[in-house]
């Protein structure tokens, strides 16, 4: 902010509890021009005034307001450029890239002054990283075992991953169930930890141009046939024979891209989950305009420990009854 | 006692008395809205999966209803009465104060239309778009006219604080309206705000806590500034003290919109600047409870016999109890608490329901008889049936508030041991049910309140004049 408007509100601010301050102090004294308890001499409608003086307690109540304020203005950055005698702040405001921000919270850190959100942070890890440290050298199928490091993972599941996943993980149209032991980009552990830290991004492309709407029809019949729905025959031949530009993907098969060790996550047709739904009509869609699936990064929010244990809870939640 | 006759004036009553008869319609229409949007938060399916039944689209219908067509209405009548009144004059330029009315209601009329149709400026207590936003600034400058005109042309030498107060109210609320609702327009129905992120939401909530300040504040002090008294038959308590508190309150409300904003991308320095004023403004907002209480001193007897007065008397109590918990809230601590859960609804409500609401309840039990020429209203007795309605109804809505709003707040930081939440989001919500139909329940108490007032105010009206004789005062 520039030493104007610095200048600005420090005057302004100041000035409307001077006047305040000057009004209360000036009113303590009788300058109504008539005697206190007594009436102003006015009458409005019937009603008239007292000039009674204000009420002690009162004036206590906002002299005491008066003083807090100015030590309050002096402690916490509040008058313009004034930065406060404390050298408090809520976070790093200002900073316009992630770049930036970490460079404020270094140079915060290393001058001892860190913003009450990063102080927050900093408190927050030396008092629970030891909690989520202590599973990470064990191995995540082990941990999947380990009733402690579930119910941590369990938690951390609900907080981070449940507004799509669903609290019972089980998903939603658009997000992948993780309890059926079907899986999109592998149900690995490294493949559970590698999904939560850099995230995945599907793309299925829109086809309705390519296609036309005689072409959806077909290919609709097609793909519901391979999970042996019941479809017209001819309709399902005809997609058949265009399903080689689905193939690369799905594979030729259309069991997906996994089962081909392919990292595009496009799903398996040939059972019965469905992720945007298996009705004609949803294939239908998804065929016309295609399908877009992101899971976001966990890396720089979470940090590996917390990765670690949450892969954990995710990689039983398809073993329920696996042993060890 | 209660109704001095003044000098043979003969005052306007017309716009008075259809304001007057608008405001409890409005009042029955906006907190029903409220009621079913409560009971739409406990049985969801309430919304019957229909656009403009949801909850999204019913809640600013409410809001706007209950403060724009409720509470506006409810100033637009008292102040067309008491600045007439207090300044011995009729009203200046009648048509126009006639087009307030007309304008008023096709603003309301045309919210009620716009709000369920999902057509919105999504900006909180402004939702409404440009056109009406337009309409909106005609009649505000036309009622400004109205009753700046009545104050100049005004017999008495002084002016009487309670039209400082309205006054005061008019020309803010112009100056926040006009200013927030800056927008370029992209169509009749759609439009942007001219302002963009944190300066957005710094202009919107220093328009949101003023239209609380101004609107919901100033205005309706005005209006207790003219009914306690008169109704109680005693002078002011303290002209100095209105003096002190008028221009603290006016000088320090205008600077508290930031407490809306704390712990968000607005600077430090104006969340500090929002929090200390917010905090400061405590005592002058107690000023004016303590100046209508100490008004009844040597009159408390009256509480007994009149029920208006005790609407009147217990506003004040809930004015000075939400004034002490609103920069309580505004502190950055306990706001970290309160902010986004039930509690601040329940603040708001304890301000809405408990002082403007009944504010202006007391002050249309005493107005409707006299402005449509009768004694008395017609029952007394459903006055104070309608008293312990509201009043039950208010407390069983602010206590649910309360509980739900705090439980909400601890559990949302509540830890484990390893620093993970304790409870969901989910938890907490589920928590929150019982609390979500007790308030639905006082919302009940409150509307059928209202009802057993539209009941009253329809016999009142539509008495034979001279069969309603005021009630011999006791002395």
């Amino acid at each position: 902010m520039s030493s104007f408007w610095s200048a600005w509100i420090i005057v302004l601010t100041l000035a409307c509890l001077v006047v305040c301050f000057v009004l209360l102090t000036w009113n303590l004294k009788n300058h109504v021009g008539v005697a206190e308890n007594e009436t102003t001499g006015h009458e409005f409608d019937g009603i008239s005034e007292i000039n009674n003086p204000l009420p002690k307690w009162w004036t206590i109540m906002f002299y005491a307001t008066f003083a807090w304020s100015v030590y309050y203005f002096a402690a916490y950055p509040g008058l313009g450029n004034w930065k406060g005698l404390f050298g408090w702040t809520s976070s790093n405001q200002g900073v316009k890239s992630l770049a930036e921000s970490k460079a404020a919270i270094e140079a915060q850190k290393a001058a001892g002054t860190p913003s009450q959100l990063d102080a927050e942070y900093i408190k927050a890890e030396s008092t629970f990283a030891k909690e989520f440290a202590k599973y990470t050298s064990r191995p995540v199928e082990e941990l999947a075992f380990d009733k402690d490091a579930l119910k941590v993972g369990q938690r951390l599941f609900l907080q981070n991953c449940a507004q799509c996943h669903g609290s019972d993980a089980r998903g939603q149209r658009g997000f992948p169930n993780l309890t059926d032991n079907d899986w999109l980009y592998g149900g690995t552990a490294d493949k559970i930890v590698e999904t939560l830290r850099h995230g995945r991004k599907a793309a299925m492309p829109a086809w309705g141009e390519a296609l036309g709407d005689q072409g959806v029809k077909e290919m609709t019949a097609y793909v519901l046939s391979l999970s042996g729905r019941k479809v017209n025959d001819n309709d399902a031949a005809a997609g058949k024979a265009k399903f080689g530009m689905c193939a690369a993907c799905h594979g030729m098969d259309g069991k997906g891209s996994l089962a081909h060790n392919l990292p595009f996550g496009a799903p398996n047709l040939t059972d019965s989950t469905w992720l945007y739904g298996g009705s004609a009509g949803s294939i239908e869609q998804t065929l016309r305009l295609g399908r877009n699936g992101q899971m976001p990064a966990f890396k720089d929010t979470l940090g590996e420990d917390k990765i670690h244990v949450i892969a954990a809870y995710v990689y039983r939640l398809s073993r329920p009854d696996e042993a060890k | 006692m209660s109704h001095t006759q003044s000098l043979n004036v003969d005052y306007n009553y017309t716009v008075v008395r259809l304001f007057a008869l608008t405001t409890v319609l409005w009042g029955i229409v906006g907190m029903s809205v409220g009621v079913l949007i409560a009971a739409q938060l406990y049985w969801p399916a309430l919304n019957f999966d229909t656009a403009w039944l949801t909850y999204s689209r019913l809640r600013p219908l409410h809001t706007n209803a209950v403060i724009f067509a409720f509470g506006t209405s409810a100033l637009f009548a008292t102040s067309y009465y008491v600045v007439q009144r207090t300044c011995q004059v009729r009203l200046y330029a009648e048509k126009l104060a006639m087009f307030t009315f007309i304008g008023w209601q096709a603003v309301i009329i045309a919210a009620a239309i716009t709000l369920p149709m999902g057509i919105s400026q999504s900006k909180e207590y402004a939702e409404l778009e440009w056109p009406i936003d337009l309409l909106i600034t005609v009649v505000w400058v036309s009622y400004a006219i109205v009753f700046f005109g009545t104050l100049i042309k005004r017999k008495t030498s002084h002016i009487y604080v309670a039209n400082w107060f309205y006054g005061g109210f008019i020309i803010t609320v112009a100056a926040l309206h006009v200013v927030n609702s800056m927008v370029i327009p992209v169509s009749l129905t759609k439009s942007y705000s001219i302002y963009a992120g944190a300066v957005d939401a710094m202009v919107q909530w220093w328009y949101g806590h003023n239209a609380v300040g101004f609107l919901l504040t100033a205005g309706f002090l005005g209006m207790m500034y003219y009914f306690v008294p008169k109704q109680a038959g005693r002078p002011v308590y303290s002209y100095r003290l209105s003096v002190v508190h008028f221009w603290a309150l006016i000088a320090l409300y205008i600077w508290a919109g930031p407490h809306h904003l704390h712990y968000t991308a607005l600077p430090d320095w104006t969340q500090s600047v929002g929090m200390v004023m917010s905090v400061i403004l405590f005592v002058p907002s107690w000023g004016g409870m303590i100046n209508g209480i100490m008004t009844l001193s040597g009159a408390w007897h009256k509480l007994k016999t009149d029920p208006i007065l005790r609407f009147l008397i217990v506003s004040l109590s809930f004015y000075g109890m939400s004034t002490f918990e609103g920069p309580m809230m505004a502190i950055k601590s306990v706001n970290a608490l309160s902010h986004y859960t039930d509690w601040t609804v329940g603040h708001v409500h304890s301000g809405a329901l408990g002082w403007v609401a009944m504010v202006s309840i007391g002050a249309l039990y005493h107005l409707i008889p006299a402005v449509f020429a009768q004694g008395r209203m017609y029952s007394t007795k459903l006055i104070n049936t309608h008293f312990w309605l509201h009043t039950t109804g208010v407390v069983l809505y602010i206590v649910a508030l309360w509980i739900s709003g705090i439980m909400q707040g601890m559990m949302w930081r509540a830890v484990n041991t390893d620093g993970t939440l304790t409870y969901s989001f989910v938890q907490s919500l589920e928590a929150s049910y019982p609390f979500y139909l007790m308030r639905f329940i006082g919302g009940c108490f409150v509307v059928a309140g209202m009802l057993v007032m539209a009941y009253n105010v329809i016999k009142t009206v539509r008495a034979k004049q001279g069969t309603l004789e005021p009630i011999a005062e006791a002395a």
